[in-house]
């Protein structure tokens, strides 16, 4: 596989030292001068110098055969514009962007640029895991698959306390995955019978929240 | 009609008096409190500072009864995103975009945009001059 890199930062950089590691070809794109020399030590010729939303600057950097762009700067419009270029110009196939302010989300999602990672998002998501605040917590969002991961912790005398996962009237749309008690995931099966404080992780499109806080959650 | 600019430079705030001359109404955006100066003191429209990629700083420029809106910042890329939020997700019927850069600007003009490119603006010009210098020359020689 290859993939274009653009923004060589300490993302970019090790996106790219991973990405070789599993035998993949890759370029990273970087437009600071003090930042490409030290990249071009790394990774000699796979590091390329310039603005990676110029057009003719991809085009050297091989993006009309890559077969994944990652849009790693820390500039969300230079992200977008990369992701809109790569896709409708190149014609790239896979398309992976950053989000440095979640705020920016919507716009990401408005133009057509996804999936994206969003690292804010993602602590966020790891500190109401750790530190539930809510008994419903989303840990991951695929956006254009429509899926995300929810975790949901099983109340004292709601309707799926006691119940084995065969007998649990799951709402259509949400399937449980993993049963996590005393801090051990186990991968679900249909005898694992929920017991109070368990924490449930299960798949789901998005709008399942009150069906999944209903069974779970509600005493 | 009623127009949203952002970016308060050289252009922007031209367009806007030109606009107000005109007997339009006009908000203007830019993340630099200084830029008001461009404007004088006698500007009749609003001025808004702020990041215009954050929607609350657009829709307190009146972005949602907006009829037509000019990016004219500094970033070809922030123009080109914050024009495409105002078409796509604000629907503003006529909007306007600056880029620089050749190659984005003909990309996005593709895409549906109305781009003004200045550094197409003096290529074109500029090759124009100097063939009709060369036309006449041989003319004459």
């Amino acid at each position: 596989m290859y993939a274009v890199i653009v923004g060589g930062g300490k993302v970019g950089a090790n996106v790219g030292r991973a990405l070789l590691r599993m035998g993949h070809e890759v370029s990273i794109v970087e437009a600071r001068s003090h930042r490409f020399a030290t990249l071009e030590a790394e990774f000699e010729h796979m590091a390329r110098y310039g603005d990676g939303t110029e057009i003719f600057v991809l085009e050297a950097a091989g993006m009309g055969r890559a077969d994944v762009c990652i849009a790693v700067t820390g500039d969300d419009e230079d992200n977008i514009i990369i992701g809109q270029v790569a896709r409708d110009h190149f014609g790239v196939a896979n398309i992976v962007a950053r989000v440095n302010d979640p705020r920016n989300q919507e716009h990401f999602d408005l133009l057509g640029v996804a999936p994206t990672v969003c690292a804010t998002e993602a602590i966020l998501s790891l500190i109401e895991h750790e530190v539930p605040q809510h008994s419903l917590v989303h840990l991951f969002s695929l956006r254009r698959e429509n899926l995300e991961i929810i975790e949901v912790q099983v109340v004292e005398g709601s309707r799926a306390e006691g119940q084995s996962l065969a007998d649990l009237q799951m709402p259509s749309g949400a399937m449980v995955i993993s049963v996590l008690r005393n801090r051990v995931g186990r991968v679900a099966t249909p005898d694992t019978v929920l017991g109070p404080g368990d924490q449930v992780v299960a798949i789901s499109e998005p709008g399942q929240e009150s069906a999944l806080m209903e069974l779970f959650a509600s005493e | 009609m009623f127009v949203v600019v952002v970016g308060c430079g050289r252009v922007g705030a031209q367009v806007a008096h030109g606009l107000v001359e005109d007997g339009h109404d006009v908000n203007v955006i830019d993340q630099n409190a200084e830029a008001l100066q461009r404007l004088g003191g006698d500007f009749p429209g609003q001025f808004v500072q702020g990041v215009a990629l954050e929607t609350t700083v657009l829709e307190a420029a009146g972005i949602e009864r907006a009829d037509a809106f000019v990016a004219a910042t500094n970033g070809d890329n922030t123009n080109l995103v914050i024009a495409q939020i105002a078409r796509d997700r604000y629907l503003v019927e006529c909007v306007i975009v600056r880029v620089l850069d050749p190659a984005r600007a003909a990309f996005y003009e593709d895409k549906g945009l109305v781009t003004v490119c200045p550094t197409r603006t003096a290529i074109d010009r500029m090759s124009q001059a100097l063939r009709s210098f060369a036309g006449s020359n041989a003319e004459a020689g």
